[in-house]
Parts: C-alpha cells; sequence; structure tokens
C-alpha cells in the first residue's frame, strides 16, 4: 500500500481539473463554485487517508469513484432542497456513470478547455482559468509563476469564471463553435507555454512545470479529431523543441545560458524526437499557421549538433515567412538576430534599427541585450555598454539583472 | 521500549492540490522514516471531523464540535520510543508543525508500569 513513489507529479492537480470539468458538466456551469467545492472536499479527504493508511494501487480510481459519490450526494441534496435546478434545461440530464467513465473524461476536460476560451474573455483572463480549473493552480499559485499580484488574478479568474456561469453549458464538441473556438484554445496554450519558456519567472522548476502543463493540454487536443488539425500538430512541435533546451537553459547557479553557448547534450532527445514527429505531421497538412514555421525555426535549431553548424540561412527563410503571416516587432527582432548570425554583427545592428515600430521593443531587455551583443562584437564598446545598461534597467529578475551586469563588465574590457 | 499516543491537533488544510500532494509525501516520508527505525507500532487513522458526543448520567447526546478548530484531533498514532524524551524528539519532524498544528504526546499506561 506505501506507494507513495507511484504518486506521480502533479496527480492531485491533473485529478483536481478532470474532477471540476466533470462536475460541471454535471452542476451546470452556473455551479462552477460548488464543483469546486466538491473537488476540494475529495483531495481534503484523500489527504487525510492517504497519509495515514497509505496511497492506493490506483489513486486517480479513487479519487474519482470519492467524486462520483460526493456528486450523487450533492445531486440528491439539490433535488430535494429545490433550491436550484442542477441541469441546463436544454440538455438531456447526464448520466453519471457515462460522465465518470474514463473514455468520457478527456471529452470532459476538452469541453472545459474550449469553454474557458470564451471570446468574451480576454487572453490572459484564458490563461488564467485553464490554469485554475484545468490544471489545479491556485490564485496564488499563478500570480507566483507570473510574477503578478495575487488580486490581479483573482480579478481575472473571477472575470472568466462569471463569463463561464453565464454561457450556461460547456460547449458542445460536435457543435460548428468548435472550428473557431480551436484557433484560441491554440492561441491560450501557445501564451501558457510562452510564460514557461519566456516569462519573468527565473525558476527553473515553476517554467518547466508551465511548459509541461502546455505540452499536456496540447496532447488532449491532438486526442480529439476535429483538433488535430496541422495547426495543432505544429504547435505540439514548438512546444517540445523548445522545452527540450530548457535542461540547458541555465547553469547550474541558476543563471540563464543564451542558446549558443548551451551544451546541447542535456538538450531532452525524447522531447526532440516527439517534436520532430509532430512537425512531419503538421506538414501532412494544408493549412499553414505560424506555429508551424516556429516549430520549424526551433526544428533547425535542434538539427544543428553545434552552433556553429546551425544553418542560419534556413532559419532567415523562416523568419521571413513568419513576418509574413504573423508581423510582430518580437519576430522582426529574431529574424535581426538571425541575420546577424548569419552576415555578421554589422549587419544584425542594421536590421535591428530598421524595425518599423522599434517602441514596442524598447520596454524588453532582451532587445537591448541583443543590440549590446551586436555592438559588443563589432567592437562598439561604448554601444554596448549603454544597451547593457539598458537590459539590466528592465531586467526583470536578479538572475537577468546579475547576466546583463556580467555583459556590462565584458563591454568595459578592452577588445 | 514504551509506547506513546500521538495525537495530531489543529492544523491547517492546504488548499491548492499542488500543496495537498506534497502534505501527503511529507507525511508518508515521515512515517517511513519512523518505521525504518523501528518507532511506528501503528500508522493509526485520520478522525472525521464531526461525531457525536454522549454525555453524563442523563447521557444526552449531543453534535461536535467537541474544541476550538485549533484543538480538533485529527488523528492519531501509536509509536514506540525508549521514553517521553525520545517520543517528543521523534515528534519534532512531524509534518503537522510545519501547518501550525501541534502532536500531543502521551504515555500508554500498561500492566507492566
Amino acid at each position: 500500500m506505501d506507494a507513495v513513489d507511484a504518486l506521480v507529479d502533479d496527480l492531485f492537480r491533473r485529478e483536481s481539473g478532470k474532477m471540476v470539468s466533470i462536475l460541471v458538466r454535471l452542476f451546470g456551469t452556473d455551479h462552477l463554485a460548488l464543483a469546486e467545492d466538491v473537488v476540494q472536499d475529495v483531495l481534503c479527504r484523500a489527504l487525510e487517508v492517504w497519509k495515514f493508511r497509505g496511497v492506493p494501487d490506483n489513486p486517480s480510481a479513487w479519487l474519482m469513484a470519492a467524486a462520483k459519490n460526493r456528486a450523487i450526494d450533492a445531486m440528491r441534496g439539490a433535488k430535494k432542497a429545490k433550491a436550484y435546478a442542477l441541469n441546463a434545461p436544454a440538455e438531456a440530464p447526464p448520466d453519471v456513470e457515462a460522465l465518470f467513465h474514463p473514455a468520457a473524461v478527456r471529452d470532459e476536460q476538452l469541453r472545459m478547455m474550449y469553454s474557458c476560451c470564451h471570446p468574451k474573455l480576454n487572453e490572459d483572463v484564458q490563461v488564467a482559468l485553464i490554469l485554475n480549473i484545468l490544471c489545479g493552480f491556485s490564485a496564488k499559485e499563478i500570480a507566483a509563476a507570473f510574477l503578478i499580484g495575487v488580486a490581479a488574478v483573482e480579478k481575472r479568474l473571477a472575470r472568466g469564471k462569471k463569463t463561464l456561469a453565464l454561457s450556461k453549458h460547456l460547449l458542445d464538441l460536435k457543435s460548428d463553435d468548435v472550428v473557431g473556438r480551436l484557433l484560441a484554445v491554440q492561441r491560450a496554450l501557445y501564451l501558457l507555454f510562452n510564460e514557461g519558456y519566456h516569462g519573468a519567472n527565473a525558476t527553473a522548476a515553476v517554467r518547466g512545470e508551465l511548459c509541461k502543463e502546455a505540452i499536456h493540454l496540447c496532447g488532449l487536443l491532438l486526442e480529439h479529431p476535429r483538433a488535430r488539425t496541422g495547426p495543432t500538430y505544429g504547435l505540439a512541435a514548438l512546444m517540445c523543441l523548445h522545452a527540450a533546451r530548457l535542461p540547458a537553459r541555465m547553469d547550474c547557479s541558476g543563471r540563464f545560458v543564451p542558446m549558443e553557448l548551451q551544451d546541447r547534450s542535456k538538450w531532452d532527445p525524447e522531447l526532440i524526437a516527439r517534436g520532430f514527429a509532430y512537425l512531419d505531421q503538421s506538414a501532412r497538412s494544408w493549412e499553414l499557421a505560424d506555429y508551424q514555421i516556429e516549430a520549424a525555426i526551433a526544428a533547425a535549431h535542434a538539427s544543428a549538433a553545434t552552433a556553429e553548424d546551425t544553418d542560419w540561412e534556413t532559419i532567415v527563410a523562416l523568419y521571413d515567412s513568419l513576418l509574413a503571416v504573423r508581423p510582430s516587432a518580437i519576430v522582426a527582432l529574431n529574424r535581426a538576430i538571425a541575420v546577424g548570425q548569419k552576415a555578421g554583427p554589422e549587419r544584425g545592428l542594421e536590421e535591428i534599427l530598421s524595425i518599423a515600430d522599434s517602441e514596442i521593443l524598447e520596454s524588453y531587455p532582451f532587445y537591448w541585450a541583443t543590440l549590446g551583443e551586436f555592438a559588443l562584437r563589432s567592437g562598439k564598446h561604448g554601444e554596448a555598454r549603454h544597451s547593457f545598461r539598458k537590459a539590466r534597467e528592465l531586467a526583470r529578475n536578479p538572475f537577468e539583472r546579475d547576466h546583463y551586469a556580467a555583459r556590462i563588465a565584458a563591454s568595459n574590457m578592452r577588445a | 521500549m514504551s509506547q506513546f499516543v500521538y495525537f495530531y491537533r489543529g492544523w491547517t488544510r492546504p488548499t491548492s492540490p499542488a500543496e495537498m500532494q506534497q502534505q501527503v509525501q511529507k507525511w508518508s516520508a515521515w512515517f517511513k522514516t519512523l518505521a525504518d527505525a523501528g518507532h511506528l507500532a501503528d500508522r493509526g487513522f485520520p478522525l472525521e471531523r464531526d461525531g457525536k458526543v454522549v454525555a453524563g448520567k442523563g447521557k444526552s447526546v449531543t453534535d461536535g464540535p467537541f474544541a476550538e478548530a485549533k484543538d480538533i484531533v485529527g488523528g492519531y498514532s501509536i509509536i514506540d520510543a525508549h521514553d517521553i524524551a525520545q517520543a517528543v524528539e521523534l515528534a519534532k519532524g512531524c509534518p503537522n508543525l510545519e501547518r501550525g498544528g501541534a502532536v500531543e504526546v502521551r504515555p500508554l499506561m500498561t500492566m507492566t508500569s
């Protein structure tokens, strides 16, 4: 019975997401709070019983069975009290047994995922909702991961839950809305992944966790025939190929290591292989989205045995295509970096300085850091120092600050 | 070797799933340390928060709560230790303490003592 090791990482969080999704389907979206209370109660019982009696052989089944019993109790109680109608009248009353069937659980999570991406909600609200409801993150944990205030997260969640409640029922996976909503779901998962990958939080564990959640949810999408599109495969590919580099992105003291200096033997070969397989799948589709192009860029990096072997020619061309589909200053900056790598730092500087809407970039430490690097490589020490100082002012955490301080010191050294 | 009961009193339950899982892991690890060192006679049980109290000659039956929230016994275990000093020392590793709870250590009275 003492199978603590069998407790998969994140079991409580993942199961919480499954249970809330099923219970909301049972109780209706306007009873999300009741669903959350029931789940909280089930998890508390698991905590108490397991800590004394040991973890059961199938913890997930234990939790599901407990949730089912509590759901039946809650519905009986509601019927008796007639306090509220638990089901939206348009829908046939859901069959409790069928809903808790393992095969149904995935669909319920998908319905919840689509429902969290309601068109009325801002993307930051959608991402917060997904993390809270489907991934079991508390408002405090989301705030800590994103380095924002708890009150701001609570506000987002409250707004999102209100919209969910007003929508009466979860999105039907067979409805036409699914096709349109898929874009929003992909976008929310993309943002979630990016928050992990590029976000302000310096903790490697938090970054990895957010990326892992995004990959997990994207995997759920790929299990559904209507969501399994070229762009979804592209999104999954880009997440895997980027996440593969996570183990090499921090040195032993937690400092950020730029890609050209990373120890590539630390890149996760399993994630790279998965990424390439997804990229192949995405290429079979006629639909082309920016995700595939971004994945192809990541694949070009993953294919290079050393930084010197990088095929910058291909990468610049891919950035050109990406700029055509998704014109943005950040993409232009990344393209400029690739040009600089291919044709030398002076060309890189020219490209950066010719970016049209660079005001957006000026609040972005990475912009200044890139200017600094290219200036330094061109022997322009004064300019490099100035840029790295700007980057240090904008740094979002102590590790970034340290990194830029070290670059300022490097700029002070005579060439 | 003597026996002692640990009563685990009032602790703040974690609210996020991740924290709850951490607690399961901490408690399991703690019990394992006790068991490996031969101190764990019986892991015991967690106790439901509510129950009934039967009291007095009149056999009156009332509902809980039986104490202030911070004093409610949430569970118990039975421990083997040389003396109360050792039992107390062992109790200091209890994860209950990290969450504002307490462990009450009480020697069992036996025929031989």
